[in-house]
C-alpha cells in the first residue's frame, strides 16, 4: 500500500487514543474466536514449512537413520562441486546486484525526468519481469546459440570475434546467464524507483537545479541518498534471488546439467542434482541447510541496515 | 526552458533500454508466424508469409492438455489462498490477542525461506503419502508458500478499515462473520484483486515444484512442459516459439488489463511498515 493512500483511509489516526485502546481490550475477551478464523491457514503453514524445516534438520544430521553429526556437512563441504556452486551463487550476487542497482537508476531517473511517454517506456521495460523464466531462458536459449541471431547480428557488423558461444563456452556461460537474469530482473528495480520517486516533492530537486547541479551532480548528491531506503530493500530482494532463486534460468538454459561441465552449477541445481538423480538425499539437506542459513544471514543483514529509519513503524 | 542537446540523450537511452527489453520479446512471436525456412533466412523480419503452421504443431502435441493442467492448478491455488488469507488476516486484525505480532512477525519471515530447501521433505512426505504427481499436493504447497505474503498484505490492509464502520455494525448486533462478510470483503475487493494477480503470476509462472511433484507426463504443467519442448523440436524454431507466446499469452493479457493491480502488488512488499 502506498503511504498516502493509507493515510487517507486510516481515520484510526484521528481518533483519541483512549477510545482505540478500550476497544481492543473489548475485542481481547473472545480468545478463541481469532484461533478458529486462522486454523486452515495455520494448519497448511505448519505443513509446508513447519513440518519440512524440522524434518530437513533431523535429515541433514542422519543417514539412512542413524544418527551421524555433522558428518553430512562435511561431506557437502569438501564436495568441489558444491563449493563451485555456492561460489557462482556469489560471483552472481557480486555481479548482479550492483548493475541491477545501476541500471534500475539511470533508467528511473530518466524516466521521471523525461515525461513525456514514460508510461509506455515503462510498461515495455517492466514487461520482462512478469514474463515466465522458463519462455524466456528458450527465448535466450536460442538467441544466444553459436549461429544463433545474437551471432548474426555481430557477424554482419563485422565483429567476428565477439561471435562466441555464448552459452557452451565454460568460460562464458555464467556471464551469459547473469546478463539474461540482469534482462528479467531489471524491471523490478525500475517501477520501485520510480514509484518512490513520484511520491517525493519536487522541491530537493528544484533547488538544487537552481543552484545549478548538473544532471549527474544532482542524482549522486540529492536523488541517490533520497532513495537510500528503498534501494537497500531493492538489494536484499535481489541478493536472495541470486542466492537462492536462479534455479529456473540454469536449469533450463543448461538442460538441468548445470553445464557445460559445471560452468553454471548452483546450489539449488546441487540440491536438485544430489537429491534426484544421484540419490543422496542425506547430503541434499546439508546443502539446503547451509542455504537457508544463508538466506536468514542476508534478511539479518536487512532488518539490521533498516532499523534506524523505520524502528517505529510496523 | 532544457535544450534538445541536453533531453536527446537522455531519450536514446530510453528508447535503447525498450528496444533491448523488447527484441527477444518480439523475435519469440514474430517468429510463432513463420515458416522454419523463412525464419532462417530472415529471422528479424516482422512477418514473411504469415503462418499459423507453429501454432497447429504446438498444439497438436501434449499442449492443450498442459494448458489445462496449469490452468487448473493455478486457479485453484490462488482461490484457497485468496480465501484462506483474508479469513487469517481478519483473525490477526480483528482481535489483538497475546503474541500477535510475533506470529506475524514470524509469517513475514517465512517469505524468504526459498522453495528448494522444502523439496527434499516434502517429497519424501508425498511419496509416503502416495501423493506424487497429484494435483492435491503440488496446489497445497503453493497455497502454503503464498499464504505468509498473502495473510501479511490483507492483514495490513484490514488494519486501515475505519473501526467506525465496523464499531457500527457490532453495535447493530453483527457477529464477526457478518461483519467479515458485508463490511470487511466489500471494501476490500483492490487488495483482493491485486493479491490474486500477483498469486496468479507465480504459481503460473513456477517451474521447481511443479517439476518435482508431478512426474507423469499427463499431469505436466505448461512450464514444465515448454522446457522439454525445446529438445523434442529443436529442429523446428516457430513450433517452439508458437509454444512459448500461447504460454506467455495469459500473463500478457492479465498485465495489460492488470497492470496497476501488478505494480501495488508489488509495491506492497516494498513500503511496508511505512
Amino acid at each position: 500500500m502506498k503511504v498516502q493512500d493509507r493515510a487517507a483511509v486510516t481515520p484510526e489516526i484521528a481518533v483519541p487514543a483512549p477510545v482505540a485502546r478500550r476497544r481492543r481490550r473489548g475485542r481481547r475477551a473472545a480468545s478463541f474466536e481469532p484461533l478458529l478464523w486462522m486454523a486452515p491457514a495455520i494448519a497448511v503453514i505448519l505443513f509446508v514449512f513447519g513440518y519440512s524445516l524440522v524434518d530437513l534438520f533431523r535429515s541433514s544430521l542422519q543417514d539412512q537413520g542413524q544418527w551421524v553429526g555433522l558428518e553430512n556437512f562435511k561431506a557437502t563441504i569438501s564436495d568441489p562441486l558444491f563449493r563451485t556452486a555456492l561460489l557462482h551463487n556469489l560471483r552472481l550476487l557480486v555481479v548482479a546486484v550492483p548493475v541491477l542497482v545501476l541500471l534500475a537508476l539511470l533508467l528511473s531517473i530518466l524516466l521521471f525526468e523525461t515525461l513525456r511517454g514514460w508510461r509506455f517506456h515503462r510498461a515495455v521495460i517492466f514487461l520482462p519481469y512478469i514474463l515466465p523464466i522458463p519462455v524466456v531462458a528458450v527465448v535466450f536459449g536460442q538467441i544466444l546459440q553459436l549461429n544463433g541471431l545474437l551471432n548474426q547480428v555481430l557477424r554482419a557488423a563485422g565483429l567476428d570475434g565477439l561471435a562466441i558461444d555464448w552459452l557452451g563456452n565454460p568460460g562464458w556461460a555464467l556471464w551469459t546467464m547473469t546478463g539474461v537474469i540482469i534482462w528479467k530482473e531489471l524491471g523490478f528495480g525500475v517501477i520501485l524507483l520510480l514509484a518512490r520517486l513520484l511520491s517525493m516533492s519536487a522541491e530537493p530537486f528544484e533547488a538544487a537545479r537552481i543552484d545549478g547541479a548538473g544532471f549527474w551532480q544532482l542524482h549522486r548528491r540529492i536523488t541517490a541518498p533520497l532513495l537510500k531506503d528503498i534501494i537497500a530493500f531493492y538489494v536484499v530482494v535481489e541478493a536472495i534471488t541470486m542466492v537462492s532463486w536462479v534455479f529456473n534460468y540454469v536449469y533450463v538454459m543448461s538442460n538441468g546439467q548445470g553445464g557445460p561441465g559445471s560452468s553454471t552449477m548452483v546450489t539449488e541445481l546441487y540440491i536438485y542434482q544430489t537429491a534426484f538423480q544421484f540419490e543422496a538425499p542425506q547430503v541434499a539437506a546439508a546443502a539446503a541447510v547451509i542455504l537457508f542459513a544463508a538466506s536468514l544471514a542476508l534478511i539479518i543483514v536487512f532488518f539490521r541496515l533498516h532499523r534506524p529509519e523505520g524502528a517505529e513503524t510496523s | 526552458m532544457r535544450s534538445l542537446t541536453e533531453r536527446a540523450p537522455k531519450h536514446a537511452v530510453l528508447i535503447l533500454a525498450t528496444l533491448v527489453a523488447l527484441a527477444p520479446i518480439y523475435i519469440m512471436v514474430t517468429a510463432a508466424f513463420k515458416t522454419q525456412q523463412d525464419f532462417l533466412a530472415q529471422p528479424f523480419a516482422p512477418l514473411v508469409h504469415p503462418t499459423l503452421a507453429g501454432f497447429r504443431t504446438a498444439l497438436s502435441a501434449q499442449f492443450p492438455r498442459w494448458l489445462l493442467n496449469s490452468t487448473f492448478v493455478t486457479v485453484s491455488a490462488v482461490l484457497l489462498t485468496l480465501v484462506l488469507a483474508a479469513t487469517a488476516a481478519w483473525g490477526f486484525a480483528h482481535w489483538n490477542w497475546p503474541g500477535r505480532d510475533t506470529v506475524l512477525a514470524a509469517l513475514v519471515s517465512l517469505m524468504v525461506v526459498p522453495p528448494v530447501v522444502l523439496l527434499v521433505p516434502l517429497f519424501v512426505f508425498g511419496v509416503k503419502l502416495g501423493w506424487i504427481s497429484t494435483f492435491r499436493l503440488l496446489i497445497l504447497l503453493y497455497v502454503g508458500l503464498m499464504l505468509p505474503f498473502s495473510i501479511y498484505m490483507l492483514t495490513n490492509f484490514f488494519r486501515t478499515i475505519p473501526s467506525s464502520l465496523i464499531e457500527a455494525a457490532t453495535i447493530d448486533g453483527a457477529s464477526s462473520w457478518t461483519v467479515f462478510r458485508r463490511v470487511v470483503l466489500p471494501l476490500s475487493i483492490a487488495p483482493l484483486v491485486t493479491l490474486a494477480v500477483v498469486n496468479l503470476l507465480y504459481v503460473w509462472n513456477e517451474l521447481l515444484l511443479a517439476l518435482v511433484f508431478l512426474q507423469d507426463d499427463a499431469k505436466k504443467t505448461l512450464m514444465v512442459g515448454i522446457t522439454g519442448f525445446q529438445s523434442r523440436y529443436s529442429l523446428d524454431i516457430p513450433v517452439i516459439m508458437a509454444g512459448l507466446t500461447l504460454a506467455t499469452l495469459p500473463i500478457v493479457v492479465l498485465y495489460i488489463f492488470g497492470q496497476r493491480f501488478f505494480v501495488r502488488g508489488l509495491l506492497a512488499g516494498a513500503i511496508k511498515g511505512e
